[in-house]
């Protein structure tokens, strides 16, 4: 204490900006710190998987053709062999589907909230709306289990697990998020372009059809693709509905596998490092670069906004 | 075709949709809380899990779901929020700033399930811990800190910068500012967002099945030594939770009431994320009024 009162003012104020710019770097040093964290992380999520995922190519000789155009899954026969192509066509078959179904309807309600009734459907839908993307994907897959799959048994053909099960619980998880982000890309159109086509005399229909679903185009390609990059990675609710068989399905009603299911299958019960196990890798790696493309359309879609 | 007519005929087909979207909505949750709240009970709340006789709770995963949560949370909201500082105060637009923002929308596109392995690769098997709690925790850190970082850099950035500009003018440091000023003021709309990233983390499974496992062990709630194995606080022991509970039921359960307790238990669930969401709403007014003091 004697010590403190004995500094003069002068040298009190320098300690302080000692201090204080000591406290600058350090804040720095912390937020930066942050920052490299989340670089360290999404490099050693893609190396570390990248590794593991080529493994099955290099280490134990999988051909990679084979791996990606086989429709022959069966790792466990005296000559095992590897075709994932039921599984990719299943995911993209799934993902492509439930986008079919959710795009006209999300973009649909975000032009009914938009344009046809602002006033409640902002305030009424868009909250129940957004709390909907927030139920779990495995709450989806449950009610798929236990409604959608014993009625589709009841009114078409086998048992119910389908490919159509799996695409209508993709459409309705994935109907929220293409809503919300239709709705604000609509919402974020000037006004101007509304008044200006409804001054020349345009009814409301020619309005959206002509000038504002033009301009809103590529946010709402945006919003059917970040829906669609959801629906290719989920993997609990699809597998809870779709039957997991490694066929090549021929219609429909016919049961499948995606990616993400056969892995949410067998990488409990396949043996660490097992060529099997390593090929379930190479169907992660495969669900990665997808990821990386479908980042790549988004970047592409909102380089190419107008508005 | 008139015009007008077909005018007419496209608000109509609106309507439908919005009509359609609406059903959709008020069936799901219909469904689920009229099957599922019948369900719940102080004794199905309470009672530990049975793996093949009717009866059985959900204690354990609830609790699991809960501690996961928190722990996730812990590791998140400091690097998120220090995230969000450096990319609303710091990072200078260029190459640098780019990647990073490439970065953070790449871990948030990245499907779950890819979290998953990855935490099985590094935190399950490189490191040699087995399916833990803090490996699942670390796992949904990956996959909620893109969320955290945006959540904070928008409410960094939607402080007035009349706020900030007269702090610097007093001639308080950039730091002290952030600390002092900025964070704040930015503290509602950071909470409101941690408590909407909370409910997604909460219902979170499949980045969970390969990390904290399907499992758990015997626990006594009474032994609150961390340390110890059968504490219910070890962060070094297998946790199912609730959302994997639920898939696992349904895939490999033997026990003769499987309904009941997936129905019960989704309806927890969906419950939690409700309660999570309206307590983010109400709160962020709350804190935003009484620390603005505006309307």
């Amino acid at each position: 204490m004697e010590n403190k009162a004995a500094l003069s003012a002068g040298e009190r104020l320098i300690k302080s900006k000692q201090n204080r710019s000591l406290g600058e770097l350090r804040g720095k040093i912390l937020v930066t710190l942050c920052a490299l964290i989340m670089i360290t992380a999404t490099v050693a999520v893609t190396i570390f998987l990248t590794v593991k995922g080529l493994q099955s190519f290099l280490v134990n000789h999988v051909s990679p053709i084979e791996f990606l155009t086989s429709t022959n899954w069966n790792p466990l026969a005296d000559q095992p062999s590897y075709g994932a192509l039921p599984f990719i066509f299943g995911s993209l078959a799934v993902t492509f589907l439930s986008a079919l179904i959710a795009a006209p309807l999300g973009i649909g309600g975000a032009i009914f909230m938009t344009e046809i009734a602002p006033s409640w459907g902002r305030k009424v839908l868009q909250p129940v709306i957004e709390l909907l993307v927030g139920i779990p994907s495995v709450v989806y897959g449950f009610i798929g289990l236990t409604v959608l799959v014993p009625f589709i048994r009841e009114h078409g053909a086998g048992t119910g697990f389908s490919i159509l099960a799996g695409t209508i619980v993709l459409s309705i998880m994935i109907l929220p998020t293409i809503t919300t982000i239709a709705t604000d890309a609509m919402g974020a159109l000037p006004n101007s372009l509304r008044e200006g086509s409804l001054a020349l005399g345009a009814t409301r229909w020619q309005t959206i059809r002509k000038v504002l679903l033009p301009a809103a185009l590529p946010s709402l390609l945006t919003a059917v693709v970040l829906g669609m990059a959801r629906a290719f990675g989920e993997a609990l609710a699809v597998q809870m509905v779709i039957g997991n068989v490694r066929n090549l399905p021929e219609s429909l009603l016919d049961p499948s596998a995606t990616l993400t299911t056969i892995i949410t299958l067998n990488m409990g019960h396949t043996t660490y490092g097992s060529v099997e196990n390593n090929t379930l890798w190479s169907m992660g790696l495969i669900l990665l670069i997808i990821s990386f493309v479908f980042i790549l359309i988004v970047r592409y879609l909102s380089s190419r906004r107008k508005i | 075709m008139n015009s007008k007519v077909a005018d007419r005929i496209a608000t109509g087909v609106f309507v439908t949709i919005a009509f359609i979207i609406v059903a959709i909505l008020a069936a799901l949750f219909s469904f689920i809380l009229f099957r599922g709240v019948p369900q719940i009970s102080w004794e199905f709340l309470t009672t530990p899990s049975s793996s093949v006789q009717a009866g059985g709770g959900i204690r354990d995963q609830l609790f699991n779901s809960f501690y996961i949560l928190f722990i996730t949370m812990l590791i998140t909201v400091p690097l998120g929020v220090c995230g969000g500082i450096y990319m609303a105060e710091y990072a200078k637009p260029g190459k640098v700033t780019n990647f990073i923002r490439s970065c953070i929308e790449m871990l948030a596109s990245l499907p779950s399930i890819v979290v998953g392995m990855f935490g099985l690769l590094v935190f399950v098997n490189t490191t040699g811990w087995g399916y833990t709690i803090i490996g699942g925790a670390l796992a949904l850190t990956i996959f909620n800190i893109p969320v955290m970082v945006r959540v904070s850099e928008d409410a960094i950035r939607s402080v007035p910068a009349e706020m900030k500009e007269a702090s610097l003018a007093l001639g308080i440091t950039h730091w002290h500012t952030i600390k002092t000023v900025l964070i704040p003021s930015a503290f509602p709309g950071i909470l409101t967002g941690s408590i909407l990233a909370s409910g997604r983390v909460f219902g979170e499974a499949a980045a969970l099945l390969f990390t904290a496992g399907l499992s758990t062990p015997r626990l006594d709630y009474l032994d609150l030594n961390p340390f110890s194995e059968t504490s219910p606080l070890n962060i070094f022991r297998p946790a199912e939770t609730l959302a994997v509970h639920i898939w696992a039921v349904n895939t490999n359960g033997i026990m003769p009431d499987i309904r009941e307790i997936a129905n019960g238990s989704s309806a927890v669930l969906v419950l939690s994320v409700l309660i999570f969401n309206l307590l983010a709403r109400w709160l962020g007014s709350v804190v935003h009024k009484k620390i603005t003091a505006s309307k």
